[in-house]
Order: structure tokens, then sequence, then C-alpha cells
């Protein structure tokens, strides 16, 4: 069973002109299949307006297909009866950090899901111990959220998550509002769950320094799926990510550019190390 | 012509147990023409430093002087330096208020009181100046998509033809292809109208391609303010306030470290290329003859 | 000028008026505020103050703190003991021109006065006290009662959870945008009030439509979180009251008789 399956998407809507007529009809999202298993990061990197964040908005029943289904753990979303259950098994974290923290105290909101949820009192509270220990938050328990730093707003918004005990966590661009160091402190967060929880990760972004670390690398253009592989086999395309408005790492790129200058190296890297390692042995 | 810190010193909250110093002791000069960037990790006084450049913030002490001129002073036209030293926040879109772009554009300038013809050929200057599309001007700025609300958002600043531009994060939440566009035309706007262009940033990517000097703030203190290759040969003390190096540079450091014989003051990928290349050839000129 | 304004706001501290129920918060300042409009002698008005004055002590929030909520409704009161002390018709002891000011009217304005400050000063006390959180939920607790006539008690206590959690932020975001504005040349103090009124338009539409845009990510935020009305929902800190609770009520239920005894019998 696999823990997502997309099966073959579109997703439509009508673009509208100022005076409300109907201009176009759009296809964000135009044949989509994607299947997910338990346990793997993924990630779907597309520049903006790729339809990567509208087909992230249809993984827990925010938006339904035009035509074709998704099924989270079997379930198909079309159906209302799951929008719960869905909801619960894939949680969900947004750009925008201060627009989905909904407690004026940092422990009061992690136990929001769960409250929703009907969890018992002393369960609510021993689930927000155990999730804001899981983003290293636990400190700022009682803090009002206004006051903390973009990064670890968000690591709240993930410990909210977390404490519905989700088995995948979809992230839409999680860090493209954050400063460096919150952006670190993010990921390294969201590695910990995948490998401590075995959470499935989903991770939506247009950075390619977020998906190194991914099993799977799906790349999305005019709302289609037009690469996907291992970020290795991804990058290794610098011109074909050129052409799509992405970037690839620095090490990938330097190869690729020493490559084109009639130097004998492969561009199947991703780290420092690996190039370094190549240029070394040209000695 | 240019912009002077001498001393300036802010500190927020005063008097209050939230008091904190968000800038100390800061000595700056800014010249026409130049093209400066700021980094900092948040909250250590590149915002606060910014806003003193054009009086929306008063130091608390210290002094700054415009062109000689103190901006303190009582008979200082203060609207008149905001005129001259545009600047544009975190997520400039934001502040865009009117019914077309255009209109929006235009409200510097009518702010300058100044006629109407001249304001719009200001405003049309500007909006070329961004490189937006002419057929979009009656548009609402709120249907665009980011980077061209953002785009117009610059225009809105730059139609008050200012000698300076300062410009916070002017990249951020922008894909790559966007990101690149937006400092593109900045790089030109310096380049062909000779406006200085102040550059706050966290990528040290762009940092350093773009500027010419780079100034690092840390915890309200100006801690370097030299040419984007000295400051970043200091990348131990730079990780030390949560900033890096560009990539680039510790791929080099990697390739030195084992024993691979290349300069590592290298800021962008085409150097380091060269680099390589270099030391590539005179290794096989040497390999031919031994 | 924002920042001026200390009605709503939370003063954290660790006073045993902090950490009563809200409920019984809320009902004490209802029962305080009633006993104002019972109470007319200057003996009912003497029990109210001892009543505040150690309310006030008990809280550990500093007096002047408390005092500079005033501020705001400084004018309000100058108005209306203006109105009362020159228009009250009774025994008169001053009379100039149209105006006189008579014995009844000087009565009136001192206990209107009395009430309008003391009705501030109860209930800022409650808010001080109590965190915006434990105060929603006391009112959504309080008023429970009201669902069986449909009044959607659960949805209104939502929105007063999520506007006091953005008011902040949006106040934050106002001054940017005003210091956004600022830089583009516009000049907020300047001009006749026509222009004044013309020139909050670039303020006040860049902050609607980011509230708009908040509001929407906020609501797809809480339907990702599985938020469906109030049906079913747990509470992760529900309201229970403590032996403490109910020693106040005693108190507040002798006040109570105190103030009205001191009406039927004084």
């Amino acid at each position: 069973m696999s823990m997502i399956k997309i099966k073959d998407v579109i997703y439509e809507y009508l673009r509208k002109n100022e005076l409300g007529e109907v201009e176009e009809t759009v296809q964000a999202v135009d044949g989509v299949t994607i299947d997910i298993e338990k346990g793997e990061i993924v990630a779907i990197l597309g520049h903006n307006g790729s339809g990567k964040s509208t087909l992230a908005k249809h993984l827990n029943g925010i938006l339904k297909p035009t035509k074709g289904a998704i099924y989270i753990k079997e379930m198909d979303t079309k159906d209302e009866k799951y929008l719960l259950d869905i909801r619960q098994t894939t949680g969900m974290v947004f750009q925008n950090p201060d627009n989905q923290i909904i407690g004026t105290v940092v422990e009061e909101d992690v136990a929001f899901g769960p409250e929703n949820l009907g969890i018992p009192t002393s369960e609510i509270w021993e689930r927000v111990e155990k999730s804001l220990e899981a983003v290293h938050m636990t400190a700022y328990r009682e803090h009002s959220p206004n006051k903390l730093s973009g990064g670890q707003k968000q690591r709240i918004a993930i410990a909210g998550v977390v404490a519905m005990e989700p088995e995948c966590i979809v992230l839409d661009e999680p860090t493209a509002m954050l400063d460096p160091v919150g952006r670190k402190d993010v990921l390294d967060a969201v590695m910990e769950l995948n490998e401590k929880k075995n959470i499935t990760i989903i991770l939506i972004t247009h950075n390619m320094d977020e998906v190194v670390f991914a099993d799977k690398v799906y790349v999305m253009d005019h709302g289609k799926v037009v690469l996907k592989g291992t970020p290795r086999e991804i990058f290794s395309n610098v011109e074909v990510m050129k052409q799509y408005g992405l970037e690839v790492p620095v090490a990938t790129e330097l190869a690729y550019w020493l490559k084109k200058e009639g130097i004998d190296i492969s561009t199947n890297i991703l780290t420092k190390e690996e190039l370094v390692e190549q240029l070394c042995q040209l000695n | 012509m240019s912009i002077k810190l001498e001393h300036v010193t802010y500190l927020y909250g005063q008097g209050t147990v939230y008091e904190k110093y968000a800038l100390k002791d800061i000595n700056l000069e800014i010249k026409k023409g130049d093209f400066i960037g700021i980094a900092g990790h948040t909250g250590s006084g590149k915002s606060t430093l910014i806003q003193h450049l054009n009086g929306l913030e008063k130091a608390t002490s210290g002094k700054i002087t415009y062109d000689g001129q103190d901006i303190y002073a009582k008979d200082f036209d203060l609207d008149g330096l905001r005129m001259k030293v545009g600047l544009t926040f975190q997520y400039p879109e934001y502040q865009l208020f009117e019914a077309t772009v255009f209109e929006d554009v235009c409200f510097g300038p009518k702010n300058q009181k100044l006629p109407k013809e001249e304001i719009e050929r200001r405003a049309r200057e500007a909006l070329q100046l961004v490189g937006f599309p002419e057929e979009l001007y009656e548009k609402s700025p709120f249907q665009l998509s980011g980077g061209q609300k953002r785009r117009v958002a610059i225009a809105g600043v730059l139609a008050m033809q200012p000698d300076y531009l300062i410009l916070d994060e002017p990249a951020a939440g922008l894909d790559p292809i966007g990101r690149t566009e937006i400092l593109e035309q900045i790089k030109k706007l310096h380049e062909e109208k000779g406006i200085a262009v102040i550059l706050v940033s966290h990528s040290m990517e762009e940092l350093a391609k773009y500027v010419d000097r780079m100034i690092v703030m840390n915890q309200g203190e100006k801690v370097f303010d030299d040419t984007p290759k000295k400051v970043f040969s200091h990348y131990k003390e730079l990780e030390k306030i949560g900033l890096s190096a560009p990539a680039i540079t510790y791929v080099m450091e990697e390739l030195k470290q084992r024993g691979f014989p290349v300069r590592t003051d290298f800021l962008t990928i085409e150097e380091a290329k060269e680099e390589i290349l270099k030391v590539l050839s005179r290794k096989s000129k040497e390999g031919n003859n031994a | 000028m924002l920042r001026d304004i200390t009605i709503g706001q939370y003063y954290p501290s660790d006073s045993s008026l902090h950490r009563f129920d809200p409920r019984t918060k809320i009902l004490g300042t209802m029962i305080f505020v009633l006993s104002l409009f019972l109470g007319k002698s200057m003996i009912a008005y003497g029990f109210a103050t001892i009543f505040l004055v150690s309310a006030i002590k008990i809280s550990k929030v500093p007096f002047s703190f408390i005092v500079k909520g005033l501020k705001p409704i400084f004018i309000l009161l100058i108005f209306s003991v203006t109105i009362n002390v020159l228009f009250t018709p009774g025994e008169p002891i001053f009379s100039w021109w149209i105006f006189t000011i008579t014995k009844q009217g000087i009565s009136l304005a001192f206990f209107l006065a009395i009430r309008l400050i003391y009705l501030i000063l109860g209930s800022s006390l409650m808010t001080f006290t109590t965190t915006p959180t434990a105060l929603t939920d006391g009112l959504e607790r309080l008023f429970g009662f009201l669902k069986i006539i449909k009044v959607p008690v659960h949805e209104i206590a939502m929105m007063m959870a999520i506007a006091l959690r953005f008011i902040p932020i949006l106040t934050e975001e106002l001054e940017k945008i005003m210091k956004a504005q600022a830089a583009r040349g516009a000049d907020f103090n300047r001009g006749t009030l026509k222009e004044k009124m013309q020139g909050l338009i670039p303020i006040m539409v860049p902050l609607f439509v980011s509230a708009i845009r908040r509001s929407n990510d906020l609501a797809m935020a809480m339907e990702a979180r599985c938020y469906h009305g109030g049906d079913g929902r747990t509470k992760m800190k529900p309201l229970v009251y403590q032996k403490r609770d109910y020693i106040a009520y005693v108190i507040l239920g002798i006040y109570l008789i105190v103030m009205i005894g001191v009406q039927i019998f004084l």
C-alpha cells in the first residue's frame, strides 16, 4: 500500500477578468502521477507558478482534483467522510509562519490540532511535550509566538502538526521567508522527524539546496512533472534544470562548466567532497 | 556627495525592560555611485541602520549628514531627503494600494508636488527602468505575479528619482529566475543611471556577485566594511555570527586542503573555473616536462 | 500612540488574582459593575473602593500602570462631568448667564465620574490578570447556555481569540506600511482634514489587503489542522474551579449582599 497515490491528477481553475467574466481555463496541475511510499523524503521542485503548491494543497483535501484521484492510504480525498482522517494522516506546514499559528501561547498552539481531534486532556499534554521536544522548542513553550524568530515560529508550526501524530508531513515552501539560520534549523528538524519517527516528508520548494537530502525529486513545470529521479540524477542535467529556471548545487555546476571546457569529469556529483575527489584523481 | 554617519547609536525601547542597542557607535560613509551590500543575521541591526539613512528612524545619539548638512538640524528638509534616498522594505509589494500600476508609481512624485506631465513622465521612466511591460500599466497591481509586483514597488521609489536606492532583501521569496531578473535590473540601474545602491541580503552568493563593498552587522555593531573578497576571507568569523561565505569558497578551500594548489579567494563559479583550469593546465605542462 | 492603550492588555505576573479561574474573574467584574449602579450613597462607594483597592493590591499590577488605562476615556469623563454639573436642575449654588450649577448637579457629576472610573479600573484589572485565551475560554463556558437559542458561542469565542492573536501582528504591519509610504514622501500630519483622510488610503488599502490574505491563509491552516467547529473538541487546559474560586465566590456574595443592604437600609 502506498502512503500517497497521485493518479493522473488534473486541476483546472477559471481565470476571471475584472468584470468577473471567465477569460480562460488554466490547468494548474496537468496530468500528474506520483507514488509515495511510507518513510520516504520526496521533494517537489519548480519555479513559482509551476503548479507545485497547487498539487501540495491536494494532498490533504484542501483542493480536490478536477480529473484523476488522490489516495492517502487508500482513502480517496474526494470522499468527505475521510476528510478528518486524511488531514490527521497528512499534516501540512505552510509558507508564512505568522499566518498558521492560532494560539497566543506556544504550547496552546501546538495543542490546537489534538484539541480538534478530541484527544483527552492528559494525552494532549503528553503530545505537546513530545512534539515540542521533537523540534527542540521545549524551552519556549510558555512564550508568545510573536516574540519568536521566523525559524522558531516555523518549528512551532511543525510541532503543531506533529502533535496530530501524522504519518506524513507536507511542507509548502516552509523556508521561503526565513533567513539562512532559520532555514537550516527548520530543515534539520524535518530531517530528524523523518529519521526518528519515520514520518514521510514531502517538501515543496524552489531552492535546490533543500532537495539534496531527498530520496526522490520531482521537477514540475507548467503543471507537469518534467523530471524525476534521485537528486543526483536530476542535478546532473544541468542544462535542463536551467531551462526550467532552477539552480543546481555549486559543486555540480562547477563540474558542468569544467566538463564544457574539456576536462574529463562527471557531472553526476552533488557535494564539494565528490568534486574534489574527482579533481584530485585528474592529477 | 555622500551620506555620512558619525558615532550613530540607536537605543531601542529606551527606559523599558526591553532596552537594547539596535545600533552601537556606527561610523560609515556612503558615496554617490557606490554599490554596497549589507549582511547580518536577523536582529543584527541592519534594518534599523538603513532606516537611519533616510531619516525614518532618529538616532539616539550621533550625527548623520547628507552632503555635509546635518539631517537632524531644525531647518533640514527631511521630506526632501526621503526623495533623494529611496528605500524599499522587505516584500515591498505589500505597500501597493492604487487601482492601477501606473497610478501607484505616480504616488511618490505626486507627493513631491510636481506638475502632472512631469509626474507621468517620471512614472513611465521608472517603470521602463525596472523592465515592466507597458501593456500592463493599467492593470490592478493586485493581479500581477509576485515578481512583477516587486518591480512595480521598486519603480514606485525610483519615480522620485533618488540618488541613493536602499533595498531590503529585494529578491526575498522569489524563485531563482525572479531573483536573477530583479538583481540584474538593479545592477543595470546602478551602471546606467549612476544611482548608489545599498543592498541588504541574506544571500552571500548575491552579495559576492553584485556589490563592490560589503558591510557586515552583528548585534548592532559594524564588524566588517571592506570588499567582498576581503570580508569573505574571514569566513570563519562570519560563521560565528550566523553568516557564511559563498558555497564556492568552501569548494576551493576543500580543494586546497586536499593538496590541489588553487587560490581560494574567488567568489563566483566562473572565477573558480578559470583558476582550476589554470592549475590543471600548469600541472599537465609539468607532467609533460617531467 | 497605539502603545498607550492599556485596556485589554495582559500584565504577566504571579498573583492569586492571576490564578483565579477566568469565569470567577468575569463574574466578579460583573458583580462589581452591577454594585456600582446599585449604590448611590457615600458608604456604598466606600465599600466599592475597599473592594477595588484590595483587588488591585492582590493583583500585584502596579497602580500607575492601571491608571494609564484611564487616559483614553479622559475626554469622555470631562465631557459628561461638565454636562451634569451645568445642566442638572435643583438647588442652585451659583448662576451665570444660562448656566446654573446646582448641588444635585455636583453630586450627580461626582458619582458619575466615580462610577465611570471604577468601571474602567475594574474591567481593565480583569484583562490585566487574565490571558486572552483564558478570557475567551471563560466567556465561552459562561455563556455556553446561549447555544440553546442558537447563539454561536464557540465561534464568537474563536473569533475573539484570533483577533487577539493578530492585533499585535497587524499593528506591526501598520507601522511598517506607514514607514514604507513615508519613504515615498507621504505625510500623514499635514494638510486639511480632507487631505488627512485621503492620506489614510495608502495605509488602509494595503492593511486590508494584508488582513484578507492572512485570514485566507489562516483559514486554510486551521482546516489543515482538522478544525471543524466546536463539536467534539477537547481542551488542553479545561476550566476547573479550584478551592480559591469557591472562596472568591463567597467573598463576592458577601460583597453583593452588603451593597444591597446598604442601598436598602441606609
